[in-house]
């Protein structure tokens, strides 16, 4: 069982909280723009919960719901193989979506430009489905592994 | 219309099951059952539909995402993904996709007591879903993914039950095939770098017009990585760790699971070498490694203690006769002998007998295990005067693994023989011994088991879900045995021609 650290790094921790998600949220949406995408949105937005773990020590962890993690993981998995699904009219994983003018369905212009985020079809959808994926599936895991190190170290004294 | 997209479905329908199967798990036991079931049996029908087509002449060619699924590239090559579902390819899926199926019947009253339903069957979902991705692939980076899936849910499925030391051979498993991962990668992107395509065809039509020192190179690290998957000599020493290890149902289906690495092996080394000089070294190179692993496998077998280490032993026996009929078909194929592809015919007939004989005798001693409720099969004796099903269930599996004349083993294995003992008499004895050797280890087991005074402790019955299992499979054997002309004409013919004639491939892709 680690300790908790100092009030210093508990605050600067939660003033860190909302950069993090806010850079999370801005790599999985701009995942068709520039480079990045919904893994290492959703990894950039777990390591918040690496980062509380050193800063509120392993009591913290049992706070974690796993439920609504595992709710939010499924959830994720199931809506990428479902817009996969859904572009079986032509055929499979095809962007029905691209160029329709609905749900991320702008036309791009032609030329240089400053990167439209109403465009990509199903590809922004299959971000956010992948992001939401990648953040519950590691703060499961990151918790786990951290307090499995904590035990082993207990197993040998 | 759902037919024109039938090997994207036969992916990607389990692949939906397994992430579906968290939510239909929180309804109740039964409708989770029956959503594993329905998944793998829809994938396995379109799998089968698929190779109906696919033995009759109509190869299906499937671009992911495009407009149009069957492929329209006017001189240029396909940049999409690409699914290809040739007669060897959909016999090796079909091969899979059954494995899976089985093992998820068979394991309805294995897991019951067990309690832990929705994690193993997500995992046998996406390991399906894997397999047959691996198979039909056309696409070298694609190939990568589905070798990463195989090889994580497998390995999650050889910890699932948390008994003692699987986690070393877990570790050991995932360790040996990250290692191959990365040599597959690294044998791609060299592929990548020299022509900058990932597609197999359209390499291989480039391959064929100017083969280079780079290219070689990269189909000796893809093989390398191949080799290591379905556990042949040099890298056969995960093998028999895990099986030992691992619940005999899942077991059953990493057979399968190496199965598919050797087709995969012999895909892109039929498709990248067949017109130029190295097809022959090649070849001998891994006929040698088959050779040497009935060898190791069956003399390592004659000494162990351990029944599912010594069936694991056995089965990388058996993994080499494919090898060794397959290798010595590529070896042979620039001078276009017969034998050459008879050899090829024997090795993919041997490599469905090999699923079966293996898959059904692992599946007969978790039954054991499951009757008896001991942790060490080898402690039971007796247990024909108890349960003589499952004693007439091993009997066929040990007579099948070893070549006796009425089943499968002997219609697959007197091919190879014959075939490989134009090419090299010497390949060929050390076959017939290692299959004779095998008889012996496996009568001594059986008399071990099953005869002797009867067994004193208390058995329960056998649920029908199993009897099931093991009676499909037996039966298959059976047919196989008994109808191996037949079988060859409509289903390996097909197959051992799509496997060498790679003109047919790259002209589908392109």
């Amino acid at each position: 069982m680690s300790k908790e650290m100092s009030p210093i790094v508990k605050n600067v921790a939660c003033v860190l909280a909302i950069p993090i998600i806010i850079f999370g949220l801005y790599i999985i949406l701009h995942g068709h723009l520039t480079p990045g995408g919904g893994f290492p949105g959703g990894a950039i937005m777990a390591s918040l919960v690496a980062l509380f773990l050193i800063a509120f020590g392993t009591g913290w962890a049992k706070k974690i719901n796993k439920g609504i993690l595992s709710w939010g993981e499924s959830i994720g998995l199931a809506l990428f193989g479902l817009l996969a699904f859904l572009g079986l009219g032509t055929s499979f994983f095809n962007n029905f979506l691209a160029n329709s003018n609905s749900l991320f369905g702008m036309s791009i212009p032609f030329g240089p430009n400053q990167g439209f985020l109403w465009t990509g079809g199903t590809i922004p959808l299959m971000n956010i489905a992948v992001g939401l994926e990648v953040f519950a599936a590691l703060s499961i895991i990151i918790p786990i592994m951290f307090s499995s190190d904590e035990s082993s170290k207990e197993g040998k004294k | 219309m759902i037919l024109e997209n039938a090997p994207a479905l036969a992916i990607g329908i389990p692949l939906f099951a397994a992430f579906a199967v968290f939510f239909i798990g929180k309804i109740g036991k039964r409708a989770m059952k029956a959503w594993v079931v329905a998944g793998l049996l829809a994938a396995e029908i379109f799998v089968i539909w698929l190779t109906m087509d696919a033995v009759s002449g109509i190869s299906h060619f499937y671009a992911v995402g495009a407009r149009f699924p069957s492929i329209i590239s006017p001189g240029g090559f396909p940049i999409r993904i690409v699914l290809a579902a040739d007669a060897a390819s959909t016999l090796v899926a079909l091969v899979a996709m059954s494995a899976c199926l089985l093992a998820a019947l068979f394991s309805f009253s294995f897991l019951k007591e067990k309690n832990a339903g929705e994690k193993f069957y997500s995992l046998l979902l996406l390991l399906s879903a894997g397999l047959v991705g691996l198979s039909f692939t056309g696409d070298f980076f694609t190939m990568f993914v589905f070798l990463e899936v195989v090889s994580i849910s497998s390995a999650g499925l050889i910890a699932f039950f948390r008994e003692e030391e699987s986690f070393e051979a877990t570790f050991k498993y995932l360790v040996l095939s990250s290692i191959g991962a990365l040599l597959l990668l690294f044998g791609v992107g060299m592929f990548y770098g020299k022509y900058g395509l990932l597609n197999i065809g359209a390499i291989a039509a480039l391959v064929a017009v100017e083969a280079s020192f780079i290219d070689f190179a990269a189909v000796a690290l893809i093989a390398s990585a191949l080799l290591l998957k379905c556990g042949s000599f040099p890298v056969h020493m995960w093998k028999p760790d895990v099986y030992q290890k691992a619940s005999g149902i899942v077991s059953a289906v990493l057979v399968a699971s190496g199965l598919v690495g050797i087709y995969v092996l012999f895909r892109i080394l039929f498709l990248m070498l067949a017109n130029t000089p190295l097809s022959a070294m090649i070849g001998w190179v891994i006929a040698i490694f088959g050779t040497i692993s009935i060898f190791i496998g069956v003399t390592m077998a004659l000494k162990q203690n351990s029944l599912k280490r010594l069936v694991g032993y056995a089965a990388v026996a058996e993994t080499g006769f494919v090898l060794l009929a397959l290798g010595t078909g590529l070896a042979a194929i620039t001078t276009r002998d017969i034998f050459s592809f008879k050899a090829v015919v024997g090795g993919m007939f041997q490599l469905v007998n090999d699923a079966l004989n293996i898959g059904l005798l692992f599946l007969v001693i978790a039954a054991v295990a499951f009757v008896t409720k001991k942790k060490k099969v080898g402690e039971v004796n007796g247990l024909a005067h108890k349960s003589p099903v499952l004693a007439v269930l091993f009997l066929i599996g040990l007579l099948a693994i070893s070549g006796m004349p009425p089943l499968n083993g002997f219609a697959s294995k007197i091919i190879i023989y014959e075939s490989v003992y134009m090419a090299s008499p010497v390949f060929s004895i050390v076959g017939i011994l290692g299959s004779i050797m095998l008889l012996a280890i496996f009568v001594k087991v059986f008399v071990a088991i099953f005869l002797g005074p009867p067994y004193k402790g208390k058995i329960e019955p056998l649920p029908k879900s199993m009897l099931l299992v093991m009676g499909i499979i037996a039966f298959f054997i059976l047919f196989l045995g008994l109808f191996p002309k037949q079988a060859i004409e409509f289903v390996f013919l097909p197959a051992a021609n799509a496997l060498v004639n790679s003109q047919a491939y790259i002209g589908g892709i392109l």
